[in-house]
């Protein structure tokens, strides 16, 4: 218990001292720029909006992990999936967000999670458009889950990541679904022959 | 005592419109305009833009109290900075002296518009409404001078009226 609470006290110094910092309201309205300008491009086709965002996540998330592993102090590889979820919700989304999602809903063998949000700095103000179908198809903060998807690939883990209900939807919770489907061995470079 | 408020964009264009009585001295929030007053309202709220044009750079504030007056309807103006206009029309009840309790009235918020206990509680109510309206536009789907739609902002712009008129 001890332990874990130095830990805690090292994310928030971390976060402290060593990100960054950027006006929130700079960051909500950048990102709802983006979304918008995504709706608008693909002619409001929410499916292609959701595949565009976790496909710029998955590119933030292939570099971000190196900012994460030098910045974190955490080099000691995860031991299983548990821990993994742990550093996540903990030091990952603590350093870069400064929230700290809760994990719930393993299932019994220990390969897929829930991380719950109770808040959203995406989402400040945001208010889904009223064209019927967006309540239903836009998963308004799917680069989350791109981002996640990215930076376990380079730690060895393919994961899936998906939105399974929000807030901004009508929904009580904000809720991504995370499913480890394997851990990647090292391969070896194709032969060119 | 009812009201009318509306929402006016940067082209004239109305943005959003809200009726509702008083909830003091035992209102029940209902609007009490006559039939034909709904859509008179909204001209007379709309030919009250000309006195907001002219006297919108008269005090530098962004709360001009009452600018116009037609007949019994009174209007209050609130500009933001983006130059979008809220303009509450407010109508005292025509049987507010009639009745028993009209020397309590007399005193209370609406009875006398330009009293400055009812410009207060104006003041305050657009304050309110500013501050949700400013949140409601930072939503990434709104666009300048597009109808605000929101439910959320609907139901605060009510809470307010409740609150304060």
């Amino acid at each position: 218990m001890a332990s874990s609470k130095a830990s805690r006290l090292g994310e928030e110094y971390v976060w402290r001292t060593r990100m960054d910092k950027v006006n929130a309201e700079l960051v909500v309205l950048t990102y709802g720029a983006m979304v918008a300008q995504l709706c608008k491009d693909f002619d409001s086709d929410y499916v292609k909006v959701n595949q565009q965002l976790d496909k710029m996540g998955y590119n933030i998330g292939l570099r971000l992990i190196e900012d994460y592993l030098a910045k974190s102090n955490t080099f000691k590889r995860c031991s299983n999936f548990r821990e993994t979820a742990e550093m996540i919700a903990k030091v990952g989304f603590k350093i870069f967000l400064n929230i700290t999602p809760t994990i719930t809903n393993w299932t019994s063998d220990g390969k897929q999670f829930s991380l719950v949000f109770d808040e959203n700095p995406f989402a400040d103000f945001v208010e889904l458009p009223d064209d019927g179908r967006a309540q239903d198809e836009l998963w308004y903060s799917n680069i989350l889950c791109g981002v996640l998807r990215g930076a376990l690939e380079m730690v060895q883990m393919q994961v899936e990541a998906k939105f399974v209900s929000d807030v901004l939807r009508g929904n009580d919770t904000t809720e991504m679904r995370i499913s480890l489907i394997r851990y990647i061995d090292d391969e070896l470079p194709p032969e060119d022959d | 005592m009812s009201y009318y408020f509306a929402v006016i964009g940067t082209q004239d264009n109305p943005l959003f419109e809200y009726e509702f009585g008083t909830s003091k001295q035992g209102g029940d929030g209902q609007s009490r305009f006559t039939e034909q007053a709904h859509h008179l309202n909204q001209f007379v709220l709309h030919s009250s833009l000309d006195i907001v044009e002219e006297v919108q750079w008269m005090n530098g504030q962004l709360y001009m109290k009452v600018i116009d007056k037609f007949f019994t309807n009174y209007i209050s103006c609130f500009m933001t900075g983006g130059s979008v206009k809220f303009l509450l029309l407010h109508q005292p009840s025509a049987t507010a002296s009639g009745t028993a309790s009209a020397t309590r009235n007399s005193t209370s918020v609406g009875a006398n518009p330009t009293s400055p206990q009812t410009e207060e509680a104006i003041k305050n109510f657009f304050s309110e409404v500013y501050e949700n309206y400013v949140k409601a536009i930072m939503s990434p789907f709104y666009k300048v001078n597009m109808e605000i739609r929101s439910p959320v902002f609907r139901q605060r712009v009510a809470a307010a009226g409740r609150k304060y008129l």
